[in-house]
Order: structure tokens, then sequence, then C-alpha cells
């Protein structure tokens, strides 16, 4: 394990040099080296993001938007800084677009209860894909059960893809809205989200993103995507908990009501009339999440001094390498082979669970994922009720997928 | 050796009675004429057995058996459960519940479980006892109870249990 496998020196990107960043990565888990292979789950976080978390609290940190004082003032700026610093790192055209929530859960759910509830109407369609996460399925359900709007399911290739016209099958002048994931949290599939924002638009559908994924593994450029909503959660992104961005298009938040009432949302408040704040502030009651967004702010910081192409190169390199090995040993079958995929591998293995699999694999310090990964329709339709799943990080080495294919040859040892 | 105690842990886990119940189920099926019958759900990995019992009017289990998904712990607790029960009291199916319950969290061990039940079930207790490797692995202790509480809603006449209750 310790020996370094030759693709993992030498190359442009120096992931020994960035592993130095990641403190829990020097860890030992019952013993042996940490091999992290849950990154899409969520990732490990820089020393940087650590140490940010730390300097806020421990020298800058006070509520933000209210106090007159000079600790207020610095956190706020710190809080509005971190907003700029997502707004660059996905391109979007102005900092009102950027709504910080406490995951790309919220995120979601906000569309749903706001967007939705207003502008969405019976017999209104909503599409999906049969890939989603959990929570880009039940807050739509949720919104069918007030509405009586209808779902509909754009649906997935044996290899993990959906083509375009699978999207031309579902959307129709009925849509209302396209809400799909940017990259499958279970396949790694990446979609064809610039095609989709083009049908969507031609029906006259707004089209969602769950970036959770595809923000961590693409470049995310808001205006060249063509979304109207962009969600995603800041751990990981190599961020802090707690912490979820909404970009929407401004026009949409400004015809939106409020998500949430309370404090730092409104504009004046009278017991005859609350008029709101204009967004983000509409859809940012309560205190929020200060020194969570000012932690994402700083991971972003981290992922700008590295060269991101040879980060995606790095990723690539991994799965490839991670497929190839996957499949020569005995029983193992790929789940998710779509072209031009991320860097999130499932599988299964014949004989045995996945939560066995898992067990057996931890005891060798590989932390992978075991189960439906909140994804349980899409289970149902590749006819197994769990997979293994690694997924490889700007962190993860050559070595550490020879670490994986050593330990799954243990567990067929122990459980076959 | 350093390494020797992890792999004790998981052949403690994985020992070969699990193993042959886990690949080779007993009892897997549906219960011709149930009277009852319930599934169990655990949400965090998607496991679901479901069981069904005829259950006789002197409250005996007259069969018992089970189907569905799960890890090799999970259906080998259920294919021993099966084993364990079939022919017994409604009365019993509760007391060993509670046995394989306690053996499992190590609240008591193999020979407490005994004496927790009657004297023709020590046998299975043996068996049941090799289910308590997973006292080491504490995530994995719901994937040994599932298929008994699928037993208890049953027996209860209810449909449906989870492992989140």
């Amino acid at each position: 394990m310790n020996k370094m496998t030759k693709s993992d020196k030498g190359a442009a990107y120096d992931v020994m040099k960035v592993r130095a960043d990641f403190p829990i990565l020097a860890r030992e888990v019952h013993g042996k080296p940490l091999v992290y292979l849950d990154s899409a789950a969520s990732a490990q976080k820089p020393q940087q993001v650590i140490d940010a978390i730390s300097r806020a609290y421990g020298h800058e940190y006070a509520n933000v938007h209210r106090g007159a004082y000079y600790l207020s003032e610095t956190a706020t700026a710190a809080y509005e800084a971190a907003r700029e610093k997502v707004r660059r790192f996905i391109n979007a055209p102005s900092l009102k677009e950027v709504v910080f929530t406490k995951g790309a859960t919220e995120a979601i759910n906000l569309v749903a209860a706001t967007w939705g509830r207003t502008f969405v109407k019976a017999g209104d369609e909503i599409v999906i894909t049969s890939v989603e996460h959990h929570s880009n399925i039940v807050p739509w359900q949720l919104l069918r059960d007030a509405t009586g709007c209808v779902l509909r399911i754009a649906a997935v290739a044996r290899d993990g893809s959906i083509d375009i016209e699978e999207f031309a099958k579902v959307i129709g002048p009925k849509t209302k809205l396209v809400a799909v994931a940017h990259v499958s949290n279970v396949l790694g599939t990446v979609l064809p989200v610039r095609e989709i924002a083009a049908l969507s638009h031609e029906a006259g559908a707004k089209l969602l993103l769950d970036g959770c994924q595809g923000i961590v593994h693409e470049y995310v450029d808001v205006q060249d995507l063509d979304c109207d909503f962009y969600a995603f959660s800041g751990h990981k992104l190599y961020g802090p908990t707690g912490i979820g961005v909404l970009w929407a298009r401004e026009a949409l938040l400004e015809a939106m009501p409020p998500y949430q009432g309370g404090g730092d949302m409104i504009d004046s408040v009278t017991f005859a009339k609350t008029t709101w704040a204009p967004p983000p502030a509409k859809f940012e009651a309560g205190t929020p999440p200060i020194v969570q967004a000012i932690g994402l702010g700083v991971a972003i910081d981290y992922l700008n001094t590295l060269d991101r192409a040879a980060v995606a190169a790095h990723e690539s390199a991994l799965l490839r390498y991670a497929m190839t090995s996957l499949a020569q040993v005995p029983g193992i079958r790929l789940i998710g082979t779509a072209p031009g995929k991320a860097a999130v591998q499932s599988f299964v293995m014949e004989g045995a669970h996945p939560h066995d699999l898992a067990t057996v694999l931890d005891r060798s310090g590989v932390c992978v994922r075991a189960g439906h990964h909140c994804a349980q329709p899409l289970m149902e339709i590749l006819g197994v009720t769990a997979t293994t799943r690694a997924s490889f990080a700007l962190y993860n080495t050559m070595a550490e997928v020879d670490a994986l294919i050593a330990a799954l040859r243990k567990a067929q040892e122990v459980l076959l | 050796m350093k390494a020797a105690p992890l792999t004790d842990d998981l052949r403690t886990l994985y020992q070969e009675v699990i193993l042959d119940h886990g690949k080779q189920p007993r009892n897997f099926r549906v219960v011709e004429h149930h009277t009852c019958k319930a599934q169990g759900n655990n949400p965090m990995c998607g496991d679901r057995i479901t069981v069904t019992a005829r259950v006789s009017a002197r409250g005996v289990l007259d069969d018992l058996a089970f189907e569905g998904k799960g890890c090799a712990i999970c259906i080998a607790s259920a294919s021993m459960m099966s084993e364990a029960l079939t022919g017994q009291s409604t009365a019993t199916a509760h007391k060993l519940f509670e046995a394989v319950h306690d053996l499992c969290t190590g609240k008591i061990d193999t020979d407490q479980a005994k004496a927790a039940v009657t004297p023709d079930l020590s046998d299975n207790i043996d068996k049941l006892a090799s289910l308590s490797g997973v006292r080491q692995f504490p995530v994995r202790v719901k994937c040994a109870t599932l298929p008994w509480h699928a037993l208890l809603s049953c027996l209860d006449g209810k449909t449906q249990t989870t492992t989140e209750k």
C-alpha cells in the first residue's frame, strides 16, 4: 500500500502534495492506512478549511447583518465574501442569485416549496430521471401530493447513460420543470445537460440541476449550462457540512415567495403587512450557517489553487484504472459504464452482499459505500437491492485502487 | 503478527454456520395458507425480509418461512430463526426473540441465553450464538435482528416493521 504505483509520482499533478493537505488521510483505521473511497458521500477537508473554521470561531466570530460593531462587520464581510467566491466559481451573473442553504437537499426543497407551490398546477408535469437521488425525487412527490401535478421519468439505459431521446419522450407542452442530476451519484453518468436545457426551454419549462456530484467533477458555469436552478452542497466539495448553495436566475428568485419567515429576510415588518428583503436575503431567514459559508469559500479558494484540468485528468485516470482492475476480479460486475462518466464506480460481487463486503473492506482500512445510495428506484431498475460504490477524489491514488482490489480479494476469501 | 486479530474478528462474524445459512437458507419460501405475514425493512441498506407463518388455534407455529433480500448475516439469522421456531409456541418465539436480541447486543452470553429458553432450544441457541459476532460490528446488529423484528410484527398482526423504530 505504501509502495507508490508509477503513475502516482512524476505526473504533472502531484497527488502526494495534495494528500499532505488533508490531515485525516494520514490516519489509520483498524491498524491499516486509511483508504478513503467514499468522497461522493462526503469529501475530506483540507487543513486550509479546518484552519479557516477555527480562525473564524477563534478570532472573527459574531452574528452577521446585524451588529454595528467591528466583529459583526468583519463576520458579515467574510460571509458575503464567501458568496462572491461561490458566484465566481459557478460564473453566476449576480450575487443576488447565490442563496446559501443548509445543504443541497434544502436547496431543492426550497425550489419545490416556493417556486413549485406558486407556479405548478394540477396536471402540470415535472420530469425527473430514474437515476435521481431521493433528495431530487421526494420533494417533487410532496409537490405532486400538494398540487396534483404529474411526475414523469426519463429512463436510464443498461450502461447507465441517459440518451437525450429519452428526455424528448417525456418533455412536452405540459412540462413545467425538468429536475435532474448533473452527474449520477450511483453511476457517475454525466447527463447531457446542455441538450436537456435546450429541450426544456423549447417546451417552456425550467431546468433544475442537482449539482452535488457535478460541481465536484465538472467545471460548472451556470450561464453556459443554461439551467435555471443549480443546487449543490459544500461538504462534497471539500467544505464543511451544514452549507449548501441554491443558484437561481434572479427573475425567478424575485417571483418566488419566501421559503421560511424570520429575521434577516424582511424589508419591514408590521402586524398588518411584511415586505420581503430582495434575494438572496429573502431566502435566508434566521442566522445563517456563517462559519460553514466561510469554510466553503476557503474550500473553493483551495480548489482554485489547483490546476482543475489536471485534477479532472487525475480523477479520470483513477476511474479508468479502477474499472480495469475491478473487471479483473472474478465475480465482479460493474454497474454504470456510460462513456465519459465521472470518477464514481458501483459494482456488485457475485455471492457477496454489499454490506458484508463493506464490513470486510473496512477491516482493511478501505472505506466504500454499500447500500442503495439514496436511490432505491434506480436499484430496482438495476435489479439489485444494493451496490458497493467506490468514489474517487482529487486526493486518491492508484495505490489506493490496488488496496481496494486486494481488500476485495480478501473479502472473497472470507465470504465465499 | 499485527493483522491476525482483525481476521479473527471477521472470522467470528463470518463463521461457517453463518455462511452456510447465508448461502443456502432454510425455509426460504412463502408458507402455504399462512395466517400472518409481515415485511421487515432496513431503510439504511434497503434490505427487505418477508416473514410468513401458519399459527394454529393453540398458538403453535406450525410453519414458519421467509423470503427477501439481505446480507449474509440477515439471511442466516432468518434461516436459523425459521429452523428454531417451527413447531414452537408464539410465547417461545417471544422469549427467543429477547434472547437473540440480547446475544447480539452483548447483554448476555450463550449460557444465559440457554437459561432464558426451554431446554429443547439449547442446540438452536448454540447455532444462533454464531450471530453474536455482530457485537464487534455495531452497525451490523440490525442486520441480525431484522428478521426477528419482522417475526414479532407478523405474530402481533402487523404487516410492516423497520429497523429504525
